[in-house]
């Protein structure tokens, strides 16, 4: 059964100038221990549905229809204090930077352990023998002393390892990690990208892995969800987005990246910029810079549709042409090769 | 660390310099001591006699010296308008003030902080937005109306409250003091009402401001992710941040209530520096003027300096002393 | 001129102020009050300043809804004989003169000098920053008190101008250095980027950059902290008015009026203390009204 499932999320945001829809229709699922990306570009919507699913929506956003469901029970509709109870016990979060996530006046000691004591039935000091197991585990050197220290007291690799012990104290079954890397030096990504992928299959948790970068996504996860205009372009096991993508967008971003075996020119790119919100146009959202647009794309909205290996939301795959679309409630996993 | 209160310390020497060279003109440009002691008409010889025993005659600087060290002393001469010694005076009247401020300030914090983290906590509620109308005219209300505005409602008409003096008094040692009599806690309550309203005010759109800035840091949106209750989050994490720099910054503000007692203590005829000031002022008599500037200067370096020290206790994040890891 | 007003008030500042009822009430509060102010001359129904127009029989009148009263003197008379309301106006006049004029200066200065030192840097800069640091560990009214109150005591009896002279002096060397420091900051921000280094290598004056490049910057905070401060401009006025050391009785500010009447108070003549009272704290009201929505307007990150 999968550990979380995701189906026609809407996020709308009120505003004076009308209301904004930043996630349309958003579905998928996330098996258990898998990771799962999410990629796009910076207000594709990434980052709100990450929010979203631990149900920190910054008002005045709001999820105005949809369903999250946790190991098969809805959350989205949860009042504030059993909400309050899954966040941290059964959804883990960890943000981009790791400097302002950690409560400056505070031990980074006391902040674990007041975590763990506020989900697990453990005395004072069997919570600090588990954060220090923590901190050992998430590769803090000396972490009997360094466990009392403060956070400006650690470097930055080292203050985002705090907040993976930090968001793993409770043994979540799911993390969501928005950007966990970005705001780190190049050489210290890759630790922590292994870190995080190391101690979570430890502890069996399965990890929704938000950020830009493809090249995370291509190292660490197993499947992977492009995001364009608050809807999933396309979705799939991971060395086929990369290899063999079905959605014009999908196949654009691949080849926005250079590669060093091939000569090149001039780098490829796509023309024209993401649609703003209150802008999005009719039909799919892509087609005004899609090179492989007709009229069908000005006229409806594509759903996700499977395509050779993956699944993807536009019309020129030939699943579209057959019969009744269903729409997929929820992208499958696929079974690993 | 040690480097850093010395730099204070030389700081706050410079503006004691300061002030004191502005008290010291102040002595320079009014009025002729010499007349005043020997009248309008006094031979050359007499003049120039008086001049020498006063010192007079030497370079300025030299009696900028005396005056310095005069005044380390606190010896400032005598009052002109009272004729007593200015030290006599000054502290016949301090504790007069100090209580005065104090209870004040005890006031304005035990009322405003609880307000201000509600008026944060709720915010948009009707209590909170009333919190914040009130404080509006808080602000907007000059201090002095305050005070008249009790004393015509409480004294004039209702009667229940004394409006000016400080009631009977107790003496222990050099101290007078009025919070041992009944009677004297019946005086100090609207000039102590009108001296907190103020502060008060400042105090809760502080706290207000500070916590709805902590509300929206990274570090509580994580607190809140890792299931945190509401009440550890706001009292645990976020009162505690917000704290800090208000405290930091209400110590500054206390010294403010040393300014705006002068106006409640003229209001009140309450006898204390303040009053002791204004009546200086309008008397020109130098020598209290210029004691109660050097005073107050270095009362309010004091605090600062105090202030100063108190962050380092408070934010570990300025402990230089402990090592930095990797 | 008609359409850059219908600009502004389709924009999201317009938005905000047509939508807020306090600032719209604030709004005309203050105007109400400035124009009276203003052309006093015309609006106030007599000239208490004019000897020859008192008459002591009509003096200490209750407001005219007393039995006593008389509706010539809608809110009583005073010792003199002199008609509260009139009194009133002319005496907002001069607190709202005294004020905006000390805040103008104030803004001046303190802009100035905050451009000096952030484009100059250097020693000017680290001696004001030093100056700006003592001066805000003493409270403003206390800074204000020591000098209109040494200047009262030097010149006890100043000619007018003088004394206003001081009171604004007092009033404006409080006030300068929160300009100071915001301007300085943004100073120093716009400094380090390439392009004022690059203008500065084709040879563009400094004082076309700071023009054109920081300033437009600071205007925002600098229009909030002004307003802000015209309020507190106007109460600092009135407070050192009432001690004795701000507008004499001879051009009496609302605070001079309000201490005039503080002695009849025990005598049950309140109206001649209270209601000089009353318009000071609706003016300054009013103008903390505005100075609050417009920092709320200005500030991107609350709406």
């Amino acid at each position: 059964m999968s550990l979380l499932q995701v189906q026609n999320l809407v996020v709308e945001f009120p505003g004076r100038h009308g209301t904004l829809r930043a996630l349309d229709q958003l579905s998928f699922e996330i098996a258990p221990g898998e990771i799962l990306g999410v990629v796009g570009e910076s207000g594709a919507g990434k980052s709100l549905t990450g929010a979203a699913i631990i149900g920190l929506l910054e008002p005045p956003g709001r999820i105005a229809s949809g369903q999250i469901l946790l190991e098969g029970e809805r959350i989205d509709n949860l009042p504030p204090a059993q909400m309050r109870r899954i966040r941290g016990r059964r959804i883990g979060a960890i943000f981009q930077d790791p400097l302002t996530s950690l409560n400056p006046l505070y031990s980074i000691g006391r902040q674990l352990i007041e975590t763990i004591t506020t989900h697990l039935p453990l005395s004072h000091a069997q919570a600090r023998r588990r954060a220090i197991e923590l901190l050992q585990e998430t590769g803090i050197p000396a972490a009997q002393e360094r466990i009392d220290h403060y956070p400006h007291q650690f470097s930055g690799g080292m203050r985002q390892r705090v907040v993976i012990a930090l968001a793993l104290a409770a043994e979540p079954k799911l993390i969501v990690a928005d950007e966990p890397t970005t705001a780190l030096d190049v050489s210290i990504q890759a630790q922590i990208i292994n870190l995080l992928k190391s101690v979570c299959k430890k502890h069996g948790a399965a990890v929704m892995l938000i950020t830009h970068d493809m090249g995370v996504i291509a190292e660490t996860c197993d499947r992977v969800a492009v995001m364009y205009a608050g809807r999933i372009a396309e979705i799939g096991p991971v060395r086929e987005v990369i290899h063999a993508a079905a959605h014009p967008y999908t196949q654009g971003l691949m080849s926005c990246i250079p590669d060093i075996e091939i000569e090149r020119a001039r780098l490829h790119q796509i023309d024209g910029a993401m649609p703003r919100l209150n802008a999005i146009p009719a039909g799919c959202a892509f087609n005004p810079r899609c090179r492989q647009v007709f009229a069908r794309c000005h006229q409806e909205r594509p759903e996700l549709m499977p395509a050779a290996t993956t699944q993807a939301a536009c019309w020129l795959l030939p699943s579209s042409t057959s019969s009744t679309s269903a729409p997929l409630a929820a992208a499958l996993p696929e079974a690993q090769s | 660390m040690l480097a850093f209160i010395l730099r204070r310390l030389v700081q706050a020497a410079l503006v004691m310099v300061t002030v004191a060279l502005i008290a010291f003109m102040l002595f320079q440009f009014v009025g002729d001591p010499v007349s005043q002691i020997l009248g309008q008409d006094a031979t050359a010889e007499q003049v120039a006699e008086v001049r020498a025993a006063l010192g007079l005659d030497q370079p300025v600087w030299v009696q900028f010296g005396h005056f310095l060290y005069n005044a380390v002393q606190g010896e400032f001469g005598m009052s002109l308008r009272q004729g007593t010694p200015v030290a006599t005076l000054i502290a016949e009247r301090f504790p007069a003030t100090l209580e005065l401020a104090l209870v004040a300030a005890l006031l304005a914090l035990l009322i405003g902080i609880p307000l201000g983290v509600y008026a944060a906590l709720r915010r948009g509620s009707a209590l909170a937005q009333l919190f914040m109308t009130l404080s509006l005219l808080g602000v907007s209300l000059p201090t002095f109306l305050i005070g008249i505005v009790l004393i015509l409602i409480f004294s004039v008409h209702l009667g229940w409250f004394p409006s000016f003096g400080r009631g009977e008094v107790v003496q222990i040692g050099g101290w007078s003091t009025g919070l041992l009599t009944a009677q004297g806690w019946h005086h100090l309550v609207l000039p102590a009402i009108t001296l907190a309203i103020f502060q008060l005010t400042l105090i809760m759109r502080l706290v207000r401001a500070e916590m709805l800035e902590v509300l929206r840091t990274d570090y509580i949106k994580f607190a809140r992710a890792r299931g945190l209750s509401d009440r550890a989050v706001h009292f645990g994490h976020a009162l505690k941040n917000t704290l800090v720099p208000v405290m930091t910054i209400t110590g500054l503000q206390l010294g403010g209530l040393i300014a705006f007692a002068i106006i409640t203590e003229t209001v009140f005829q309450w006898p204390g520096m303040g009053l002791l000031f204004i009546q200086a002022v309008t008397f020109a008599d130098i020598p209290v003027m210029a004691a109660y500037l050097c005073l107050i200067a270095l009362i309010f370096v004091v605090i600062n300096l105090i202030v100063d020290l108190l962050y380092f206790v408070v934010d570990p994040r300025l402990r230089l002393d402990q090592s930095s890891g990797h | 001129m008609k359409s850059t007003l219908f600009k502004w008030l389709d924009s999201d500042v317009g938005h905000s102020f047509r939508t807020s009822p306090a600032a719209l009430v604030a709004a005309a509060i203050a105007l109400v009050c400035g124009l009276a102010a203003l052309f006093a001359p015309w609006v106030a129904p007599h000239n208490p300043f004019d000897l020859a127009t008192l008459d002591l029989s009509n003096a200490r009148l209750p407001p005219a809804w007393y039995p006593e009263g008389q509706w010539t003197f809608l809110l009583g008379t005073d010792d003199q004989g002199r008609d509260i309301l009139s009194a009133l106006i002319y005496g907002a006049r001069i607190s709202l003169f005294v004020g905006l004029v000390s805040v103008l200066l104030s803004v001046l200065l303190g802009v100035t000098l905050g451009l000096l030192a952030g484009y100059l840097g250097g020693w000017v800069d680290a001696l004001l920053m030093r100056l700006c640091d003592v001066m805000l560990s003493f409270p403003a009214i206390l800074i204000a008190l020591l000098i209109a109150g040494i200047g009262h005591a030097l010149f006890p009896n100043a000619p007018e101008a003088l004394a206003f002279g001081v009171l604004i002096a007092a009033i404006t060397l409080t006030g300068w250095v929160q300009y100071a420091r915001t301007v300085r900051g943004s100073t120093l921000v716009e400094r380090q980027k390439e392009y004022v280094q690059a203008a500065r290598v084709i040879g563009v004056s400094s004082l076309a950059i700071m023009r054109r490049h920081v300033l437009p910057n600071v205007l925002g905070p600098v229009l909030v902290l002004a307003t802000i401060q015209v309020a507190t401009a106007i109460i600092t006025e009135a407070t050192l008015s009432f001690l004795g050391v701000g507008a004499p009785p001879t051009s009496p500010s609302l605070g001079t009026l309000i201490r005039i009447g503080n002695d009849y108070l025990f005598s049950g003549e309140w109206w001649i203390t209270i209601f000089p009272g009353l318009l000071l704290v609706l003016i300054a009201l009013s103008v903390n009204l505005l100075g609050d929505w417009l920092r709320d307007a200005l500030n991107p990150r609350l709406r």
